[in-house]
Formats: structure tokens, sequence, C-alpha cells
């Protein structure tokens, strides 16, 4: 899967959660829950749906790293060729 | 025959408008089946029949506003079927685990019951959702007009925007959720609560790092799907204190306190935009927590996606606020009438602690408790505050 689809991925999904707010308007380097007012339950619900859809296991003691959407995005790139490997 | 009646909504909620029906006579139903939809201040509700059998005859048409208390449809039980006997008409035996609160003298707006064999408005056989039917409403468009492309030909949100050639809407704002009639029912009942219910404060500092490093070791060999988070330990812990302490679990109407068995835990849960509903979570007490917290999930994204059950908005028989990670260190709730407690969960926070005549960094969190001075006192609040507390120090049997 291309960058390109995890950033859409994390896009939707985060919309999902927060479908009032215009993701594409959201600073890249704000921190997720302030910007989108989401709640421990929403950002577990995300991270969720991202495991489902990118098969990226994310450890709970990794949530800091997800904090803002291009952390996030940077993460996932990172981990998930690893990762897919092992799967 | 026994008449299934509109079950009772919740404090403040004497009406609702019947939007969809998800039975015509014939059809089987059993217990806790969701037969209707009906749009009320806290969005759409779906409401859950309490009988088993056959549906006789539904004396509702889409589109009334129906009161608490209305009969919905007729309904010949198993029971009657297979006796031959029919029951004694309609006392109000459709009530749930508890009597609802009698009809408030509201507008009675019903028609009469249609007479027996009569069949049900054609405008009942329109399969559609709450969106679609909202939608085409607004655009005075007949839905008899309309091909329906969801299950057994109903007609959904996208068929009627096909009809209108309308792009879909920017937002996703959740169906049936209509956030100033939210706001106008939260009034009604935060002032009646504040008008009858004389509330006393309490609360009361919990160290919660126990409970933390129980989560971490827990969640870390979990996949996020399973995951428990602090909230459910609170939730757990409240349920189990409420069942040892009933002075704060139950109800107060017409003057007197109804202690409840069961624990039925009212779960406040924010709507984006600002609304805000408390369901219940059902015998929350006896849950382990892992299902517990499947529950809370459930609750949380069907509530937030207005579909409650009708038997979630009336039964919650003490409730829980917390305002989540990013919110204030304390919060004092007010109490939902009928029910007489409501317990506020703060943030965690790291603070100071003096273990053994050392200090150490530990994780707390504010608990606290409005109750009703009518069927409690600050005694038995402490000692209920305290359990809760006791509770959180061994979060594995919890």
């Amino acid at each position: 899967m291309s960058d390109q689809s995890i950033q859409a991925v994390v896009k939707e999904e985060l919309e999902n959660i927060a479908p009032d707010v215009d993701i594409e308007a959201v600073d890249p380097s704000a921190d997720l829950r302030e910007a989108l007012d989401i709640d421990s339950m929403d950002f577990l619900n995300f991270v969720t749906a991202v495991h489902r859809r990118l098969g990226v296991n994310i450890p709970e003691k990794d949530y800091p790293k997800l904090i803002t959407l291009e952390a996030a995005i940077q993460y996932l790139e990172a981990k998930r060729p690893g990762e897919g490997a092992k799967q | 025959m026994v008449e299934f009646r509109m079950p009772s909504l919740g404090a403040e909620m004497e009406a609702g408008t019947l939007v969809e029906w998800l039975i015509k006579p014939g059809d089987r139903v059993k217990r806790g089946d969701i037969v209707a939809v009906v749009e009320t201040q806290k969005g759409a509700i779906e409401i859950e029949i309490f009988e088993t059998g056959r549906i006789e005859q539904v004396l509702v048409e889409l589109g009334k506003k129906v009161a608490v208390g209305t009969p919905l449809a007729r309904v010949v039980t198993d029971e009657e079927a297979r006796t031959g006997v029919a029951a004694a008409p309609p006392a109000p035996k459709a009530a749930p685990a508890f009597a609802p609160a009698p009809p408030p003298p509201v507008e009675r707006k019903m028609p009469s019951p249609a007479p027996a064999g009569m069949a049900p408005p054609r405008a009942g056989r329109v399969r559609a959702s709450p969106a679609a039917r909202q939608l085409a409403e607004t655009h005075g468009i007949d839905l008899a007009t309309i091909a329906g492309s969801g299950p057994a030909g109903a007609i959904e949100l996208a068929d009627v925007e096909r009809q209108l050639g309308a792009a879909a809407p920017a937002g996703k704002r959740a169906i049936g959720l209509d956030l100033d009639a939210m706001r106008a029912a939260i009034a009604a009942a935060m002032t009646r609560s504040k008008r009858e219910i004389p509330h006393y404060y309490l609360e009361h500092t919990v160290d919660v790092t126990k409970c933390e490093a129980w989560l971490a070791r827990t969640n870390a060999e979990r996949p996020p799907e399973s995951r428990l988070l602090m909230g459910a330990l609170a939730m757990k812990a409240v349920a189990l204190a409420a069942r040892r302490f009933p002075a704060f679990n139950g109800f107060h109407r017409d003057g007197k306190f109804e202690p409840i068995a069961a624990v039925h835990l009212g779960m406040a849960i924010a709507i984006r935009g600002g609304g805000l509903a408390a369901p219940a979570i059902h015998d929350a007490d006896a849950l382990a927590l892992d299902e517990l917290m499947a529950r809370m999930r459930d609750l949380v994204q069907r509530t937030r996606a207005g579909r409650i059950r009708s038997s979630e908005i009336a039964d919650a028989t003490i409730t829980v606020s917390s305002l989540g990670e990013r919110g204030v260190e304390a919060l004092y709730g007010i109490i939902y009438p009928p029910q007489v407690a409501i317990i506020g969960i703060g943030r965690v926070v790291t603070r100071p602690w003096i273990i053994d005549g050392a200090i150490a960094p530990r994780s707390v969190v504010t608990v606290t408790l409005a109750a009703d001075h009518r069927v409690s006192d600050g005694h038995a609040g402490a000692l209920f505050l305290a359990e809760i507390g006791k509770l959180l120090q061994e979060p594995d049997k919890l």
C-alpha cells in the first residue's frame, strides 16, 4: 500500500469519528484530540479501525506517537512494512 | 390479546413521533425486538416490544405524535395462541421491568384505536429510514413515488437524494438528532431536577495508579478492539458500589423512593456539536469487564448516531458522567430525575502523594457524588464514594 493510501485511510477514519470536522483544514501538527475534539474512546475506535484496515498493530504505549496527523502518518508509514511482513 | 404501549422515554419526555414501523400485522415478534422508531428530542429512539407472539394489528399511523402509554399495536401472545384464551384486555401490561411513569396529562392527540380488522394505513407499508423520510418530507416528496434500494425495498437516504438529484450533504451529522430539541429536553429535565431535588455534593480523591498499571499490562497483550479504558473500570466500580448502597440506586417517584435491585448504569455521552444523552447499560454490575467495555463502545456509537433503544432511555437507575482525559479535575453532576444520584469522574492527574511517609508521584482522580437528600444523607454518601475508591484499588477483581 502506498503512502498515499495510508494517508487516505487515516483521514477517512478520523472523518468517521469527527464527521463535522473538515480534516483537510486541520493543521497537520496540531494535537488531534484538541483539533478534532475526540475522547479516549474515539481514539481507541480510530486505532481499532487503522489496525483493521492497514494491519498495523498500535500498542497502547505508542499512542503518544500518533498525537498529530503528520506524526500518525509517519508512524504508520514506518511501521507498516515490518508489520506487514510479520503477519 | 394484549396492547403494546409506548414505553416511557425518560424525564420530561412525554411524546414522540412515530417515523418507522419495522413490523406489520401477522409478523412474529419476541420480547426485546425493535418494532418501531420514534423521533424525540433525544433523537430517534428504537422501540422494543415486551411481548412474544404475533402482531395482530398496528394502531398508530406513521407521522403521528404518540404520548407515553399510548397503545401502539395489538399482540396475540404465544400463551394465548396455545391456550386459545385471550388475556384480559389491556391492563397496562406492556410495562418494562419497572412501570413507566403514568402517562402525564399531555396532549392526547391520539386517534382512538382503529376498529378491529382494519388494515394499517397504506403509509405504514412504505418502509424508509428516518433520514430518508425526513429529507422527503422537507422537499415535499411522496415516499410512495421513490424506489427503495434498502433491505426489503426500504427507502434509504441515498434513494431520496437520487430522486432530488441532490448532492450528499457535506456534513454527516447523525440522522434524527436535532440538537436544539435535545437542548430543550436537557433544559426541562435539569430545571425540574434543580427545582425538586435537594442535592448534596461530596468529593473523594482516589488513587488509580494500580488501575493504570493493570490497564497497561492487560492492554499490552490485546488487539485494539478488545482493549479496555479507565472509564470501564470506573463504571464497573460504581455499579458494584451501587448494588451495595441501595439508597443511591432507584427512582424517586410520587413522593417516595423505590430502590431498584438491578443496577442499570446511565452513561453520560457527549454528542458532537453540543448534545448530551445518558442511556443505560442494563445490569452493569453483573457484566464482566470485557462485556461492559463492549457495551460502552456500542452505546456510545449508537447514541452518537442517534439510535438509542427505548429501554435504554428510561431504565437508568443511577448515572455516571465523565469528562474524559482532557476534561477538568472534578465535575458536580445534576441528578437526572427520577434517579437519586449521579457520579462524576474527573480527569486522571499525576500528583505528589504520601505513601508510607514518603512523597511519591501517583495518578489520582476526583470522584464526586451528587445525591438526593430526600433519600440519603452525606454520611451514607461518603461511605458510597469510599466504596468506589476501595473497589478501584483492586482492578483485577472488577
